[in-house]
């Protein structure tokens, strides 16, 4: 915990501003509760290792102040899973999109979740591919518009939560931009939980999606998150169960850490050798 | 490793191992595939003896991801596969070329294309190496036709990986892979190892990732150490900002061709046999090396004057070397695993490519003396 006050520029490269994000897009928002997070925590900047793959929300580790790794389309788990082996007391960080996380890194995702290595994953989820131009997205879900679906989508989506959680995660939780402040908690809770953690965080794409399927702007879109999400264990949800649920899915401690794991086969091995 | 001689009888997949052991590696990630496994199984068991990380991955793209990452942290590091799972690779293989970051990848080859031959040998990944990921790129691919040779050229693949800040490739082939033989591995020092040229820039002073020095070497920063830089595969300026302006993507893409291809002197490696008064010469590497060799000292006794040039470099490809070696030649047979990938090669080098000719098998049996013999004998007059 610090007792400076927060300020953006300690964290950012304004060399890389302005960002390339559409106007109302909610990356912004994750941004903010990501770095306040990392303020809030008081963790080194040297400590940190942003990886990302491809695609809007992917941009975010080129505009923070830490180590930046943008890798390539839906791998940045396996990148930071070398980084994290290699360096165990380095946090790595993974902001990734939905396509990014679950279509073409969707292997990547349940393996990193069933090692439990120590990485928060933080799955910024718009429901389409932005940066290509609004091709909908294993989690548009069915009866969606997008530019390949143009007399909507017959795939079903993906639950993130219930995934995570089946893969083996041990920390999964899911809020809203809406939700600043409970994004940031969640961030800070996924970052300090030592173990795979999964951040879903639902943010709109106005330009695309919104438009696409007649959401409305940017500040409707979050009105609706306000409106269709409940957290987990309020009245809300039990007066409506079919809402959105946010909160902590699953915070699991008894699982072994892979780094940690590694380093009792470091010392078996090395005992074997003498 | 005791300071003394350690002579081995091994596989060549284990004489690989031993070589990066040798050089230092410290991370390596993988995937299971045929004929390449040893290369993991014994790094599964000798990285943690010294401290090492091995992981196997969820598949063969991971795997290349896992060692980029590892490499960023400072680590020496390297993964092994074969045709399918160089393949899927190739992605992130030039992501490695792009953001400049050092490691060694092993492609035990195998018949090919698709899962072709899984169990027997080919030299059909030459051009893969070479042209495998998309974008113009230059690559460093080096080759070995024994135990021996499989060892130090693992070192060298290591040394040149941090020498030039790339990949590099170590093609080797199933017969090296799984076939046994000695391998005299020397005394720590005896073969000199390349250390990650790290940066001297200190603590709060500007630190360019991307600027090479007056000797051309890019000297790095561990992730986690007090620089903190951005790495991308996107066009990048040298502090690795993602840039498109035309001057940056030019004379970016140009750097990173003219690092290798400037000193393809450097970065050759060659050996040759009775190459002095050669009237035909044999041009081979890998295990088909082995058989133009047999042949070449076979024809000697018998007064034949035919000598070998075998390439342990393919690329970036030795074109003055090959047309030196081949000047005086009568005949040159390019002897290759492959329908001909590195005879266009030669023919490209030579005077005379007209008397380029290529002996090769394509059946998944390692090529024979008697079949390059066959075709020298065509190229001798003496009938078929």
């Amino acid at each position: 915990m610090t007792t400076q006050a927060f300020n953006f520029k300690d964290y950012i490269r304004p060399r890389f501003f302005p960002h390339i994000w559409c106007p109302g897009c909610g990356h912004g928002i994750v941004l903010g509760s990501l770095l306040r997070a990392v303020h809030e925590l008081g963790l080194d900047k040297n400590e940190i290792v942003m990886t990302s793959g491809i695609g809007c929300s992917s941009r975010i580790s080129g505009y923070v102040d830490f180590h930046s790794l943008h890798t390539i389309h839906g791998r940045a788990l396996s990148f930071a899973t070398g980084v994290k082996l290699s360096q165990p007391n380095l946090k790595a960080i993974v902001p990734m999109g939905d396509g990014d996380a679950l279509a073409i890194g969707g292997n990547h995702f349940i393996h990193a979740a069933r090692r439990n290595i120590d990485i928060t994953a933080i799955v910024m989820n718009n429901r389409i591919y932005g940066m290509t131009g609004g091709q909908f997205s294993p989690l548009s879900g069915s009866g969606k518009k997008a530019t390949t679906a143009p007399y909507t989508t017959i795939d079903r989506d993906f639950d993130v939560a219930e995934l995570a959680k089946s893969a083996g995660a041990t920390f999964v939780a899911r809020s809203t931009v809406y939700h600043a402040n409970e994004c940031k908690d969640l961030i800070k809770k996924g970052i300090t939980h030592k173990g795979f953690s999964v951040v879903e965080i639902l943010t709109q794409c106005p330009t695309y999606y919104g438009r696409k399927n007649k959401e409305g702007d940017a500040i409707q879109m979050m009105e609706g998150y306000k409106t269709n999400t409940a957290k987990i264990g309020s009245k809300k949800l039990e007066k409506n169960p079919d809402l959105i649920q946010r909160g902590i899915f699953v915070k699991n401690t008894d699982v072994p850490e892979y780094c940690e794991a590694y380093d009792k086969i470091i010392k078996t091995a090395m005992k074997g050798k003498a | 490793m005791k300071n003394k001689n350690n002579i081995r009888f091994i596989q060549g997949n284990e004489a690989c191992v031993e070589g990066a052991i040798y050089a230092g590696i410290d991370f390596f990630a993988g995937y299971p595939i045929t004929p390449s496994t040893e290369i993991a199984e014994h790094l599964a068991s000798r990285l943690p003896q010294k401290g090492g990380k091995f992981i196997q991955m969820e598949d063969e793209i991971a795997s290349m991801g896992a060692i980029i990452g590892a490499s960023l942290t400072g680590n020496k590091v390297m993964t092994a596969t074969s045709g399918p799972g160089f393949s899927l690779k190739q992605e992130a293989l030039g992501y490695a070329c792009m953001a400049e970051i050092p490691c060694v990848i092993a492609n035990v080859q195998r018949g090919g294309p698709s899962t072709g031959n899984p169990t027997h040998v080919s030299q059909g990944d030459v051009n893969q190496a070479r042209w495998g990921t998309h974008g113009d790129h230059a690559i460093i691919a080096l080759t070995a036709s024994n135990h021996q040779d499989v060892f130090e050229m693992t070192i060298t693949a290591f040394n040149m990986a941090e020498t030039y800040r790339t990949p590099v490739i170590l093609l080797l082939d199933e017969v090296i892979g799984h076939m046994r033989e000695k391998v005299t591995i020397p005394e720590t020092g005896k073969i000199p190892v390349v250390e990650r040229l790290r940066t001297s820039v200190k603590k709060g002073v500007d630190y360019h990732p991307y600027l090479p020095r007056e000797d051309g070497r890019l000297p790095m920063s561990d992730f986690g150490e007090e620089h903190r830089y951005n790495v991308t595969g996107l066009f990048h300026d040298m502090w690795g900002f993602p840039n498109n302006n035309p001057k940056v993507v030019g004379e970016l893409l140009r750097h990173l061709v003219d690092k290798i291809e400037n000193n393809v002197n450097d970065i050759s490696r060659f050996k040759e046999y009775w190459l002095d008064d050669a009237e035909f010469i044999l041009v081979s590497y890998g295990s088909s090396a082995r058989s133009a060799i047999h042949l070449a000292r076979n024809r000697r006794s018998r007064g034949v004057k035919i000598g070998v040039l075998e390439l342990q470099t393919l690329w970036p490809f030795p074109s003055e070397l090959v047309k030196e070696k081949c000047a005086g030649a009568k005949a040159v047979i390019v002897v290759e695993m492959n329908l001909g990938q590195i005879v266009t090669q030669v023919k490209n080098a030579v005077d005379n490519p007209h008397n380029v000719f290529l002996s090769n098998r394509i059946d998944g049996e390692l090529i024979t003396p008697t079949d390059i013999k066959s075709l020298l004998r065509v190229i001798q007059g003496k009938g078929v």
